[in-house]
């Protein structure tokens, strides 16, 4: 064994002390508590949790290595801390420091009880910060794994909002692309399209491509795959919205939309489906 | 064991309707016993005009399969009468466009009511 017991059997007695010292030094800590984010009564309960996890942990004494199993309820334990704070808006340092400010309240009490002994005061000194440290780069990357997600999860909302498929008329479905059309936003829009078709039972959609800043040949696939995909449903699809300069680049990249009916404007398209379906306009004065 | 899908006159339509889990053995057999019964029908001086394929519950399609239905759309244009086929779900559309397979000489509608409707102003 690693003779850290004595130093479990310190923070078992001096639990209450330590407690306190430590949370009113992470509350006195301005720069780090983010009193905006957590409430006292929380900032409470993670604290005294954690220091009966490192409890237990500190008599296991392996301090270089926190992967082994035994580690399992204190890791699990750290890992929501740091995932929750990422997603409350914590900073890296600040959900850090939550670990590693806990070695200042509890240095004093080891110094007190080792003082005689300098070889064995350094000894646990060296253990104890050794399992702090590897706790607090663990928070840390724990911290970033719960960015990540929370960037990705934003990412998918991103592409899902981004892409309406909406009822214009009867039959009649509209489709405004906006952004960048890459072979994942194609296949989103493929899908959502399809579906709705089938739901509404839509004869046309009309393909708006005015917010698209840049038609290559790999884009204009793309839209030749959802076009072919409407088709085979039963309805018809048409494209709206090209510009001068993609007209040109359409020229010189000698895509040939084919029997694919295009139109400068949404006006232009809707006016055509209107058309195939035998609607008249008729402007009453 | 292969499955028989059968074939129903309705006017101058032939209607089949797929199989969920249809397997290449019976839709070979159908593809054969379809041009076999627009052959027939015209030789006993029945006009065939349309065939509508409904694939409303198809599953999942192949590209064995779905060169298939495009072969069978085919072989019955080549007989004189207008294909249609309904009912194709998003998914599967999504899959014969990967495919590469667009059938050609087809036509498309949504369901059997808009298939028929297509069948038959073809015919007028």
């Amino acid at each position: 064994m690693s003779g850290l017991e004595k130093v479990e059997e310190l923070l078992r007695n001096k639990e209450k002390d330590i407690l306190e010292s430590w949370i009113k030094a992470q509350l006195e800590n301005i720069s780090t508590m983010r009193r905006d984010l957590i409430s006292n009564t929380d900032l409470r309960a993670e604290s005294i949790n954690f220091l009966r996890e490192f409890t237990i942990a500190i008599k296991l004494g392996v301090t270089d290595d926190v992967t082994g199993p035994e580690y399992d309820k204190i890791r699990e334990f750290l890992i929501n801390i740091s995932r929750s704070r990422a997603l409350l808006g914590f900073t890296p340092s600040e959900t850090a420091t939550f670990v590693f400010s806990l070695k200042e309240s509890i240095l004093p009490y080891i110094q007190e009880e080792y003082k005689g002994d300098v070889d064995e005061l350094l000894r646990v000194i060296n253990g104890v910060s050794n399992l702090l440290d590897k706790l607090g780069l663990l928070s840390f990357e724990e911290y970033s794994k719960g960015r990540e997600e929370v960037i990705k999860e934003q990412i998918e909302s991103l592409i899902e909002l981004s892409l309406p498929v909406m009822k214009l008329w009867d039959d009649i479905l509209a489709v405004p692309i906006i952004g960048v059309l890459d072979s994942k936003r194609a296949k989103i829009i493929t899908e959502n399209l399809l579906n709705m078709i089938v739901e509404f039972g839509a004869k046309y959609a009309i393909i708006d491509i005015t917010g698209v800043p840049m038609i290559d040949s790999q884009v204009a696939n793309h839209l030749f795959k959802t076009i072919q995909a409407v088709r085979l449903l039963g309805a018809d699809a048409v494209i709206t919205g090209i510009r001068p300069d993609v007209a040109q680049t359409l020229v010189e990249l000698g895509i040939d939309l084919g029997e694919v009916v295009t139109s400068a404007v949404l006006a232009g398209g809707l006016e055509h489906v209107f058309k195939k379906l035998g609607y008249t306009i008729e402007i009453k004065r | 064991m292969s499955q028989r899908i059968p074939i129903i006159k309705i006017g101058e339509n032939l209607i089949v309707t797929f199989i969920s889990d249809i397997d290449d053995l019976t839709a070979l057999r159908l593809q054969k016993e379809l041009t076999e019964k627009i052959h027939e029908e015209n030789r006993s001086g029945m006009n065939v005009s349309g065939v509508l394929i409904d694939l409303t519950i198809l599953d999942i399609v192949d590209s064995f399969l779905g060169r298939l239905i495009s072969n069978i759309a085919q072989s019955a244009t080549t007989m004189n009468a207008n294909t249609v086929v309904v009912g194709i779900r998003p998914a599967i559309a999504i899959t014969l466009v990967e495919l590469g397979l667009e059938l050609k000489g087809a036509y498309t509608a949504l369901n059997v009511e808009h298939g028929i409707e297509i069948l038959n102003d073809l015919k007028a």
